[in-house]
């Protein structure tokens, strides 16, 4: 090789991207993933290939490699966790230089560090568990179109969670029908109805005409209870022009929410729809379809709350999230923590809870969390309990099956809702006393007495597919705190 | 069709103890409490009518007790909401209907 021009080869990851002395700067951008390396490679290479391919490095060396400052520009893995019960995966701890990213782009973000490196070979599995956002890149963000506190004053809804619900059969129902179904459970008492996240512009119902004959049921529901209602109108399309085209139709016709499907749409279609909310005073309301195949997968694939602080960057002023007692997957710990994520103004780091870092949020406002699926009048009292007030709580079923239809199913729930809030703020525990406070509110309430009746035997009880990995003695976060482990 | 004017009025009208076990959770939130009162509010009217001032020095339950009947005894055709105002996150925390229009 003496003809060679510069130090030419293929060289260990480790002697240019893992570096355990390293300690974090304040605006790097941290990552804990979780490695399945192949049997063959060590630990610590397996974690610099991370760090090179999410970052500046490709497999071999080049010689435009020697003309940029890789010392600026290269992430570190800096440090190696165990993974309780595993002898075969670890958490890897990556630092970015904060240079390496597009200011305000989840996009540009996405595309490094969930780039490439999740199908390259060195390691078999790999998952995004946690990010750290710096306040320095987050100010490069202006987040939800409105936040929580924006949305109840618009809304003059205070003291108390909302309810929702989505409107079914998901397929099929004309828009005259349809209409008439939002009516009914507006009229009962909810705050909100929405679009099914599939619902965009089929053969049986055009999203022109389900916008018409859904805003003539707000409208009328308002003038007819005095309190303000929403039904989220899906604008999600399959191109960004006819997207942004619902969104000015249901602006045109006086909604106060719209709704998208964000990963569905994309992050590109999304944060320009979530800017346009913002200049256009319209809240709005996410769906997260298809979440489950990214995030649910241990072992691969990025865990939710990264999906949830994405949102919150990109913004949006709901998100869907667990309901921790429904239908659907989300173990408590780990939802409750994606709440604090998309409420709070800071979350500690907690490995109890899969935070693997201090999350400062820099005043971007909060997001409602929705809790959706598989929940009915019963679990109201745990609700209340665990969501607390900032939170929209959705009964599909749990207001359209009520035996005498959607006024006296949504009737029942928000008897149910204002009953468990009024029992609350008196002091009593409503986990622990609330089929008491039910039985009690269903004497003023033949609804919620017959929603009680039907309901009185659902439960959903399987294992979770995804639960945290929890020791008294390992725990898996401390990553912002530098050293090796 | 009734009208509904926000958290609780899908109830049953608050008898006097349960109005004060509400006034005392505001009281011991630390909230600052206010009352408003309306004759024929529209659904989106977000500026009820002030009775007095917010009251920011931390007053006592009967303080606020007596301020919302001081208000419904100078307009008895209105309803009058009890605010319980949370400064730090500049969002009202508490907010219902102390006495309603109906009179009950």
């Amino acid at each position: 090789m003496s003809d060679a021009m510069f130090d030419a080869g293929v060289k260990e990851y480790r002697e240019h991207y893992w570096d355990d002395s390293y300690v974090p700067s304040d605006t790097d951008i941290l990552a804990a993933f979780r490695v399945t390396p192949q049997p063959e490679v060590a630990r610590e290479e397996a974690a610099a290939a991370v760090a090179a391919e999410s970052s500046t490095g490709t497999w071999t060396t080049v010689w435009t490699d020697a003309l940029t400052d890789l010392e600026r520009y290269r992430a570190r893995a800096y440090r190696i966790a165990p993974v309780p019960g595993s002898t075969e995966q670890f958490i890897a701890y990556v630092a970015y230089p904060l240079d390496l990213f597009e200011e305000g782009s989840v996009v540009n973000l996405m595309s490094s560090i969930v780039g490439n490196v999740f199908g390259f070979k060195a390691v078999r599995a790999l998952r995004l568990e946690d990010l750290r956002l710096p306040i320095a890149y987050l100010k490069t963000f202006q987040g939800p179109p409105h936040g929580i506190r924006v949305e109840r004053d618009k809304l003059n809804k205070h003291g108390r969670p909302l309810l929702g619900c989505t409107i079914k059969p998901k397929l099929g129902l004309s828009p005259r029908n349809y209409g008439r179904a939002v009516y009914e459970c507006l009229r009962g008492g909810l705050d909100f109805t929405k679009d099914d996240e599939n619902i965009n512009s089929q053969p049986f119902m055009r999203w022109r005409d389900r916008y018409e004959f859904v805003m003539e049921a707000v409208r009328k529901a308002e003038a007819e209870t005095g309190e303000r209602k929403g039904h989220y109108l899906n604008v999600t399309a399959g191109s960004f022009e006819d997207q942004m085209e619902r969104a000015e139709f249901a602006k045109e016709l006086g909604s106060p929410i719209i709704m998208v499907d964000y990963l569905t749409a994309g992050f590109t279609a999304h944060t320009s729809l979530s800017k346009w909310c913002r200049r256009n005073g319209m809240l709005l309301h996410c769906h997260r379809a298809m979440h489950a195949v990214i995030d649910r997968q241990k072992e691969h694939g990025i865990h939710w709350r990264v999906l949830a602080k994405w949102l919150r960057m990109a913004g949006g002023d709901h998100v869907h999230n667990g309901t921790v007692v429904g239908k659907l997957e989300g173990d408590r710990a780990a939802t409750m923590a994606v709440n604090d994520l998309l409420r709070e103004d800071f979350v500690a780091e907690d490995p109890s809870r899969g935070v693997y870092f201090d999350q400062p949020w820099a005043s971007l406002p909060p997001v409602f969390p929705v809790a959706s699926g598989g929940i009915h009048v019963w679990h109201m009292p745990d609700l209340v309990a665990i969501f607390g007030d900032d939170a929209v709580f959705q009964f599909g079923g749990g207001t359209l099956g009520h035996p005498w239809g959607n006024a006296a199913g949504a009737t029942a729930n928000r008897v149910a809702l204002e009953a468990c809030v009024q029992a609350r703020n008196e002091g009593r525990d409503v986990a622990l006393e609330g089929s008491a406070i039910l039985k009690a509110a269903a004497k003023g309430s033949p609804e919620l007495r017959a929603a009680m009746e039907t309901w009185k035997d659902i439960r959903f009880e399987f294992d979770e597919v995804d639960r945290l990995d929890v020791s008294d003695d390992q725990p898996v976060g401390a990553g912002a705190k530098g050293g090796s482990a | 069709m009734t009208r509904r004017l926000g958290t609780f009025s899908y109830l049953p009208p608050m008898t006097t103890e349960q109005l004060r076990a509400q006034v005392a959770n505001v009281v011991d939130l630390g909230l600052v409490p206010w009352v408003e009162y309306a004759t024929d509010p529209a659904p989106g009217d977000h500026l009820w009518s002030l009775w007095r001032l917010p009251m920011t020095d931390g007053p006592g339950l009967d303080e606020v007790l007596a301020e919302i009947d001081a208000c419904a005894a100078a307009n008895p055709n209105a309803n009058i909401r009890l605010v319980g105002y949370d400064p730090a996150r500049q969002n009202q925390a508490v907010s219902f209907v102390a006495r309603s229009a109906a009179g009950a």
